[in-house]
């Protein structure tokens, strides 16, 4: 189970990875305001964007599955979205950690950056349910490309709303023009390393779920098994 | 250089958290793939040996013909 370039993905994520936690840790400066709390910035933000991005990415390779008919356009579609949930949930943790010692609260409901995460999380959190609840394979891909689409194209429009609005307390990165150039680079590496930590995660699960397509295929092939197998799933099965 | 950097204030537990967070979260996902790979692994050892059986038993041709009840 070797895809094409997996373990070089995955050394260059590792590297990648450290070599940004050593550098947020050692090099960027102490925020003026919040201090070394700061430090969680490094994280949390990569995380959200390639999160954000991931549940994107999900919805144009819904497109795919529902243009080419492919199921495996729908397994890379169902993929992305997993991982994206998973680093969603570390978003959700660090953000709350980062709250409590910026603010003196884990939460705050009218916090619109907080609140609309929150909702594109739990959006996404049907997603697999939904999935499961649907037997046939054939209308479950469907049904989850649509949905697929529809949520990818919710995440720009949420966010571009939340940003346009003028009221905030959360901290604004971009177009500010404040974070200095050693915070600057310490951020992108870190985005860097994330969206290789995603691109491997993912390379890693599509190789498992095809690995296991092809010995169920083999395993039926060998035992003279006809007949297709019919058990419920939440993953597409190629 | 790094006298700047380091924490000299609260909250550096927090940000200890936060990380830590990440990092178990990213260990109990390998840990439950390794599980996934190794029940593969042990699928294909078992089709593996029952590819071999099959090599290894003769044909149907050969084999001693069935007596019939007399």
């Amino acid at each position: 189970m070797h895809g094409k370039g997996l373990r070089g993905l995955s050394v260059a994520t590792i590297v990648v990875l450290v070599g940004a936690f050593a550098i947020a840790a050692f090099y960027a400066p102490l925020d003026a305001d919040q201090g070394f709390r700061q430090k969680i910035f490094y994280l949390h933000v990569p995380l959200a964007i390639v999160s954000l991005v991931g549940f994107i990415v999900g919805g144009l390779l819904a497109v795919q599955h529902l243009r080419s008919r492919a199921s495996i356009w729908d397994l890379r579609s169902y993929v992305a979205i997993h991982i994206s949930l998973i680093l969603g949930v570390a978003v959700l943790v660090t953000g709350a950690i980062w709250a409590k010692t910026s603010w003196g609260v884990w939460w705050l409901w009218d916090e619109p950056t907080l609140v609309s995460f929150l909702i594109v999380f739990l959006l996404y959190a049907t997603y697999t349910p939904m999935r499961f609840a649907i037997e046939d394979p054939e209308r479950q891909a469907r049904y989850a490309s649509v949905f697929a689409i529809a949520g990818g194209a919710f995440v720009p429009i949420c966010f571009g709303a939340v940003r346009a609005q003028e009221q905030e307390v959360h901290p604004q990165t971009f177009g500010s023009g404040e974070l200095p150039g050693p915070m600057w680079l310490t951020f992108l590496v870190s985005l860097a390393g994330m969206a290789l930590l995603f691109a491997t995660l993912y390379r890693f699960e599509i190789e498992t779920k095809l690995t296991r397509g092809r010995l169920r295929a083999l395993r039926r092939r060998l035992l003279d098994d006809d007949a297709p197998v019919q058990r419920r799933s939440a993953a597409p099965t190629i | 250089m790094f006298a700047d950097t380091l924490p000299g204030d609260q909250g550096s537990a927090y940000v200890a958290a936060a990380y830590l967070f990440f990092l178990a979260l990213l260990l109990v996902y390998l840990a439950i793939m390794g599980v996934r790979v190794a029940r593969m692994r042990r699928e294909l050892s078992e089709l593996e040996q029952l590819t071999r059986e099959r090599r290894d038993a003769p044909p149907a041709s050969e084999q001693e013909p069935e007596r019939l009840p007399t």
